[in-house]
């Protein structure tokens, strides 16, 4: 009998409930049957967990070992401020409206409202030629990127990259380039092999790094040198400090090769709202001349509904003028976070990258493995982080560290860290 | 002004492609130049529409599974069809009966704790991140304990999603290109497009092998399988290895003894998965919820769970529902809920009613209607783009079916008395004199 949690008595179950019940005797009679459907080989080229949940899952090992020890979760990238009142009451009366005969709204249009394709062009891509019709709203970046088909977890399940190197680590069909301290976290584009997509994040999720102006004149470059498709993931740009630029659109040249990604998630705290807009420019064709616009269309129509229009209504609220100055106040607190915790890092002696551009602090251990760094920190204080290896071969001896958080949270986490020494 | 230097100006002046090809150019720049000026003035003149002409493409080749795809999806298709009739008569009060879009008020039960939910993320206490990509829990054993009591399907089988239309795009990828699809004839457009994306369709095997997956609904017929015939079906699974991928989106609407649910049948947690939403229950088709259940006893012929990889899709290509909808879909589940969402359920069920009296009256031969909100009516011989190009073109058939709706209404509910004379419709077979037929009879 499964009773529900917190539930009433429910009169009108009986009008839900099956006409038919099943007994014990009847699944008996199947136990052990196999269907004769071969599971997916590509599922099978997946390493492990995807990488959050197995940080969840230790997060939860730890706080059973050590019920008492108040843990510090700086592992997930996850957003830990509320919302602003200008944009939690739009969402609250968008739902309400819901229940009259004149706010009720059905199926949206797959690719967004029309309102808020054009206030995310107007504000995001001010001056670059991106028109409301190149930007489709999504339910945030991570689905797109499947819906893109580009990314490494995604990419290994489409069956893009073949079979693992078991020595290095490495999906056999991918390209990795390897940015670390020795090429200022930038790919170096002349030893790098062409290929069709190339998928590139900056301000970076894990390293940190925000490309300049002239990195990414070079990456453009090097797409169109190679006829190859850039994805662009700019969820992090409102981090960016020090004037790189924000958008690929900014580099000229790139709405012929480049497609960008991005989400309200670290903007306006919308990881659970579900929020974020692919840019697909009608400039951008496949080698037949089709634009991909069309086929990303197509996409958008046949595997997807549309965004929540309650989640639509949140981001067309942060993007009006009251809206837009809360949320950028809500970024400034995770960046002095941030500074709080480059701050800590350096006074332990620790190399640490990031923290300056995005809410990331890269911190390099050399010669260490990144899961032992990530156990012996969980161990002697409590704070959750990201090892590096998780990322990618190259962040093996590294540490990722995140900083959202509530201000006393990283303040207790800066002391705990430095009684480290 | 020279021969050369008109006819050039010409040639610009009209349509660009004959003039700018790069072969014409070639022949201008080989012919005899007797005026060089003038000659690089026109080379000039054509640098910009040049670069149009020869733009810029990647190396990247298309998706070819892509370029199999017939035509657009077909729901926007129709709504582009119906936005070009509204802009060519912009005074005739178009009444879609097309695609399958909720138009009444979600019940305030629902929406006010999708307020409340919004509110509580701008307060300290009440403000979530990222929540879990399987569905909140709460939401989840809710979910399990009303649709399927008794079924033996739990909480940790349930996965909360954005809706039944992402949920079989990922279940495609989850199966993979290498698997061969079943689907019924006719059926919801999202199942075949889908398997075509992921490339499963135009692969022909050698061996003709019956491991299909195979998607299952009664949208579009509105005809909801019986006991005996899931039996059967549960059945042929068994026997061929296959899966069954069971869209139950309309089951609230079943009216007679039909399952709602496949699990009702015994043997099927082994051979099946089912697909559901709060789209048509709740009005949720702009909110975005739904689920799927996947038993624990499903698996793989290596004996993997389908469930695992399921959940690992789901981890990897999406990040949960929106946690506000997700409040909503709670609430959906509450006692109160529950009896809401049934009321709105009776309400189209009544609509459904009303189409199914006028198209009967009017001889046609109608099926679905009594489980489903659809109606799916019969025009033997007839192309079906045709026969709904002409409900489209016919602005006065149009009214005339709305006059005929509200009549309908009216004799039924007792207030205007039944005239034989003029109510007597003679069913015939070709349905464009039925047309002009209603006319002359209406008056």
């Amino acid at each position: 009998m499964y009773k529900s949690l917190s539930l009433s008595s429910m009169p009108c179950k009986a009008m839900l409930q099956p006409t038919a019940r099943i007994t014990r005797q009847d699944s008996e009679n199947f136990v052990d049957y196999r269907t004769k459907v071969a599971r997916n080989p590509t599922m099978e080229r997946l390493q492990r967990n995807y990488l959050f949940p197995e940080i969840s899952a230790r997060e939860a090992e730890h706080m059973e070992k050590y019920p008492n020890a108040k843990v510090i979760s700086l592992g997930i990238g996850d957003t830990t401020q509320p919302l602003p009142d200008v944009v939690a009451s739009s969402m609250a009366n968008y739902a309400h409206n819901l229940s009259t005969l004149t706010g009720y709204r059905g199926y949206g249009a797959e690719q967004g409202c029309k309102e808020l394709r054009k206030a995310i062009a107007e504000t995001f891509y001010k001056d670059m030629g991106i028109q409301d019709k190149e930007v489709f709203v999504s339910d945030g970046a991570q689905c797109d990127i499947s819906r893109l088909q580009a990314y490494v977890d995604s990419s290994v399940i489409i069956g893009q990259t073949g079979d693992v190197e078991n020595e290095s680590g490495r999906y056999r069909n991918i390209e990795y380039m390897k940015c670390g301290p020795h090429n200022g976290f930038f790919p170096n584009l002349s030893k790098a092999v062409r290929t069709d997509i190339i998928f590139f994040c900056s301000p970076n999720n894990p390293t940190g790094h925000a490309a300049s102006r002239e990195q990414l004149e070079r990456l453009v470059r090097f797409a169109q040198e190679n006829g190859s498709i850039i994805v662009y993931d700019s969820a992090y740009a409102f981090y960016i400090t020090d004037g790189s630029p924000r958008s690929i659109y900014e580099i000229p040249g790139a709405e012929k090769v480049a497609i960008e990604v991005s989400s309200f998630s670290k903007i306006a705290g919308f990881t659970g709202v579900r929020l974020g807009w692919t840019v697909v420019p009608e400039q951008l064709l496949y080698a037949n001349g089709f634009p991909v616009i069309n086929d990303f269309n197509r996409i958008v129509c046949t595997c997807f509904n549309g965004a929540s229009r309650i989640a639509q209504a949140g981001g067309l609220a942060s993007l009006s003028k009251e809206g837009y100055k809360a949320v950028i106040s809500l970024v400034d607190y995770y960046k002095e976070n941030a500074e709080i915790l480059l701050e800590t890092f350096e006074s332990l002696g620790v190399r640490t990258y990031g923290g300056v551009n995005a809410p990331y602090l890269w911190v390099h251990f050399p010669g260490s493995n990144s899961w032992d760094v990530f156990n012996e920190i969980l161990e002697k204080t409590h704070i959750i982080t990201v090892p590096g290896s998780g990322f990618g071969p190259a962040g093996k001896d590294f540490i990722r560290v995140t900083a959202f958080g509530h201000r006393e949270n990283i303040l207790e986490a800066s002391k705990r860290l430095r009684s480290l020494l | 002004m020279s021969a050369i230097h008109q006819n050039l100006s010409t040639a610009i002046s009209s349509s660009a492609s004959t003039f700018l090809g790069y072969n014409n150019l070639k022949n201008i720049k080989s012919s005899n130049v007797s005026l060089p000026g003038r000659i690089s003035g026109v080379v000039k003149c054509v640098s910009s529409p040049s670069a149009e002409k020869t733009a810029y493409k990647t190396k990247v080749s298309r998706n070819e599974n892509l370029a199999k795809l017939q035509a657009g999806y077909l729901f926007p298709e129709i709504a582009r069809r119906r936005n070009a009739h509204m802009l060519k008569y912009p005074d005739a009060q178009v009444i879609s009966l097309g695609i399958g879009d909720t138009t009444e008020p979600i019940p305030e039960v629902i929406t006010s704790a999708m307020s409340k939910r919004s509110y509580a993320l701008s307060t300290i206490d009440g403000y979530s991140g990222y929540g879990a990509e399987q569905g909140e829990k709460q939401l989840r054993a809710a979910i399990a304990s009303t649709y399927y009591a008794d079924l033996g399907i739990e909480e940790d089988d349930i996965f909360v999603s954005d809706g039944a239309k992402s949920d079989i795009s990922r279940l495609q990828v989850l199966f993979g290109s290498n698997v061969t699809m079943a689907v019924q004839d006719p059926s919801y457009p999202a199942y075949v497009d889908s398997s075509v994306i992921l490339g499963q369709t135009g692969q022909f095997q050698k061996e003709v092998e019956k491991h299909h997956i195979f998607l299952f609904s009664n949208n579009p017929t509105g005809y909801a399988a019986s006991r005996e015939q899931l039996t059967k079906l549960v059945q042929f699974a068994k026997e061929n290895g296959s899966i069954i991928v069971y869209d139950s989106a309309y089951a609230m609407y079943v009216s007679d003894d039909s399952p709602r649910s496949i699990f009702e049948i015994p043997g099927a947690k082994e051979v099946a998965l089912e697909v559901s939403s709060f789209s048509k229950y709740a009005g949720f088709t702009g909110v975005r919820l739904g689920w799927t259940a996947i038993p624990k006893e499903l698996v793989y012929s290596d004996g993997f769970p389908v469930a695992k990889d399921f959940n690992r899709i789901v981890c990897t290509c999406f990040n949960g529902a929106s946690n506000i909808a997700q409040a909503g879909g709670l609430a959906c589940v509450s006692a109160e809920g529950i009896k809401a969402m049934h009321e709105v359920v009776g309400f189209y069920k009544e609509n459904t009613a009303i189409i199914v009296d006028t198209f009967n009256s009017l001889g046609f031969k109608v099926y679905g209607g009594k489980n489903a909100p659809y109606v799916w009516v019969y025009f033997p011989g007839q192309s079906s783009w045709d026969v709904f190009a002409r409900f489209l073109r016919r602005p006065m058939s149009l009214q005339l079916l709305e006059a005929v709706l509200d009549l309908v209404v009216k004799v039924s509910s007792g207030s205007v008395p039944l005239d034989t004379g003029k109510m007597f419709w003679k069913p015939v077979e070709d349905s464009s004199s039925c047309t002009s037929f209603c006319v002359r009879d209406w008056n």
